[in-house]
């Protein structure tokens, strides 16, 4: 197990960054067969994607439904293996990792889930669903010191010493959310992946949940990546932020860099699209209205993934080679062939019309179901 | 004259053997002919269950409906099934918030829009395709002579709630009621259907009621917003009125606690304390006040009455003075 650890320990990345990211994919199989599973395409869910977070960071990751960013976080944890590419945690490269050793470092990267209903075992006391993690890597000393962390744990995250002897359904969704935050840091983590922490929650309720995470980040010294679509949080929360598009980072920058001048057509959208409570503004708002919808990650684009509905598309280059993501401002990345003249105002954007897209995979894979069984086999 | 009149709508569910719950309290509100009039507040207000109400598609049992619902001088509540089988989808047209549960899966869209039109303009069910046809086309839904002829599956979660929008909109309603129309839609999706709505409830002088859960869809699309908790109305404005003061403490409160786009970063959230939850019943003191940073004693012994103060109702014993006073009273 230490061999593991130590073999791939990249002295380069150690100091600075808590977990790098290279050329991460996930793809997941179609299959079609009734006998023998064949497999007719792939999901590109994550399709290569590079990030580093620094410690002590908040890395916000924000994008559409199906854009991967989830795919992303659970890969990240190897909760889901990836297709290719390397994550490094704490300079161990994870996916060198295998069984014991492997459990062994899951206590340092934790996950805090959208749903905090059904992510919570409803026949499991806060007691035992807090307890389970210490016990499981050995932090369960005794019952003085466990109930000492355990009363410490849920002051932390602003529940009662009562809650203990409860059970999810006598609490409401804001605290089942503070207990799956509890649930995290029972086990002294790093690295908290927050998959959706308050999209699941009421408005009145999101902002006590962002505060937590916020005093817990400055308390515990905590390192999270924060996995959302709505932008207005995330900006709230992160440091920097990685917006993500049909499984591929398009732009990446200081959170108040990116909301200052976003770079990529489709960030300008996204940000142009978020309703601002405020009459004023709303008034006078200019919305960058895109064209149809998401296309499916079966069957992704050629070129650029987001040259079917952005409006600043030129001819050839967008539509046939994919661009990288490259450091246009300092520290300001952006995944567009043209980023810098749509900045400066050289190209205009234009009129796109939606394109059709299908949603059922079997029109994008040209396929027949087998006529019998005994076809395929 | 108003185009719908809602007086002291109360709904009560009763199930046997529990408590009856009172869903929706006393609320009144009026929209104007090609207004658009919001009913905002977080789950469990009650803006759903007026909704359904006001289109009477609560149970008959369990369910008890009071009040009045004038729609240009009907009541609706006091109409048969029958007879209000013939306003819905005539003069009243509702859309749901989330498509592919409101969309018959077995059936056609293009059947679906047809259907409507079959059902209250008499139209032949090819004459009624053509048109559905049409309606596709104009609630901004591609190739729509093709989609008439595909399932609900086949469409992406933006076509579907143009589908329901076309259905909703087929025989030009006077009244659109929309729940939570983009709620289940991404932020860019969402854009786009709103961007439609209000298209088309200016062009065809459509009034529109809107529930929704996100002060910032009310900001850019009501003329005049109801801020619902616990069943009740607590403030009704103008909207730019409402948004730049709010008065009463769990809208303040709401505005508040909601990370903004353009706010300067690092400023912390000003959450409400507490949740829903912790309601208290309205008949003997204000609901809110166990959440209220502004609660005195008088708000758990005394319910409070809604009270216009200038163009603005607001039911609250200590509402949260505007900025202006404020420094007034500093200055003092």
């Amino acid at each position: 197990m230490t061999s593991a650890t130590e073999q791939a320990a990249d002295p380069s990345t150690v100091d600075e960054s808590l977990v790098s990211v290279h050329d991460l994919k996930v793809h997941f199989p179609i299959k079609r067969g009734v006998i023998l599973d064949r497999t007719v395409g792939y999901v590109y869910a994550v399709d290569g994607v590079d990030l580093s977070i620094r410690r002590g960071e908040t890395y916000g990751l924000v994008g559409e439904s199906g854009c991967g960013k989830t795919t992303f976080g659970r890969a990240l944890l190897r909760l889901v293996e990836p297709t290719s590419g390397r994550a490094v945690f704490d300079g161990t490269d994870l996916s060198t990792l295998r069984g014991e050793s492997l459990r062994l470092m899951r206590r340092r990267m934790q996950m805090v889930f959208q749903d905090p209903m059904s992510s919570l075992d409803p026949r499991q006391s806060v007691e035992s669903i807090l307890v389970e993690g210490m016990r499981a890597h050995g932090l369960d000393e005794g019952t003085e010191s466990t109930g000492k962390r355990l009363r410490e744990l849920l002051s932390a995250v602003g529940l009662a010493s009562t809650s203990l002897r409860k059970y999810p359904h006598e609490f409401s969704g804001g605290q089942r959310q503070r207990i799956g935050i509890a649930r995290a840091l029972a086990v002294k983590p790093d690295l908290i992946v927050a998959d959706e922490p308050v999209s699941a929650l009421d408005v009145s309720v999101q902002a006590q949940v962002v505060n937590l995470l916020e005093d817990l980040q400055q308390e515990f010294g905590l390192t999270y990546l924060v996995i959302a679509h709505d932008l207005a949080v995330v900006r709230h929360i992160s440091d920097r932020i990685g917006v993500m598009y049909l499984g591929g980072m398009v732009e990446e920058a200081d959170s108040d860099d990116l909301y200052a001048e976003p770079l990529h057509p489709y960030t300008r959208a996204l940000l142009s699209a978020i309703p601002v409570p405020d009459p004023e503004i709303e008034d006078r708002r200019e919305r960058i209205l895109l064209a149809g919808d998401l296309p499916s990650p079966a069957n992704p684009p050629t070129g650029c993934r987001f040259h079917t509905r952005c409006p600043w598309r030129q001819a050839e280059r967008c539509d046939t080679e994919r661009p990288v993501l490259r450091e246009i401002l300092p520290g300001h990345k952006a995944a567009c062939h043209y980023a810098e003249e749509i900045r400066e105002g050289r190209i205009l954007p234009h009129e796109v019309r939606a394109e059709v897209i299908a949603t059922d995979l079997s029109s994008d894979i040209e396929i027949s179901t087998p006529a019998s069984v005994t076809e395929i086999v | 004259m108003a185009l719908l009149e809602v007086r002291d709508l109360t709904v009560v569910f009763q199930r046997r053997g529990e408590q009856p719950f009172t869903a929706v309290d006393g609320v009144s509100f009026d929209v104007e002919p090609g207004q658009t009039v919001g009913l905002v507040g977080e789950s469990g207000c009650g803006k759903s269950v007026t909704s359904l109400a006001i289109m009477g598609l609560l149970p008959k049992r369990g369910a008890t409906v009071t009040g009045s619902v004038k729609f240009e001088d009907t009541d609706l509540l006091r109409l048969s099934g029958n007879q209000m089988r013939d306003r819905r989808g005539r003069d009243l047209g509702m859309v749901f918030q989330d498509p592919l549960s409101s969309l018959n899966p077995v059936i056609t869209i293009g059947v679906q829009v047809a259907e409507v039109l079959e059902r209250h303009q008499g139209m032949s069910r090819k004459k009624a395709l053509t048109e559905a046809a049409g309606l596709l086309d104009k609630v901004g839904i591609p190739d729509p002579n093709r989609r008439i002829s595909e399932y609900p599956h086949q469409l992406s979660g933006g076509m579907r709630q143009r589908a329901l929008i076309a259905m909703a909109l087929a025989c030009k309603p006077r009244l659109l009621i929309a729940d939570e129309p983009t709620t289940a839609l991404d932020v860019t999706i969402q854009a786009q259907i709103l961007s439609l709505l209000k298209g088309l409830v200016q062009d065809t002088g459509t009034a529109l009621i809107m529930i929704t859960h996100d002060l910032g869809v009310v900001a850019g699309l009501c003329d005049e917003v109801n801020v619902l908790y616990g069943g009740r109305v607590v403030e009704r404005a103008e909207r730019h009125e409402l948004f730049a003061e709010p008065r009463h403490p769990y809208t303040h409160g709401l505005l508040a606690s909601i990370p903004r786009l353009d706010a300067p970063r690092g400023e912390r959230l000003m959450p409400i304390t507490g949740s829903v939850s912790d309601n208290i019943p309205w008949d003997s003191a204000c609901a809110f006040a166990p959440r209220c940073p502004n609660a005195l004693d008088v708000c758990r012994e005394v319910t409070p009455e809604q009270e216009w103060r200038g163009s603005r109702l607001l039911r609250c014993h200590n509402p949260v003075q505007p900025a202006a006073a404020e420094t007034e009273e500093a200055s003092v």
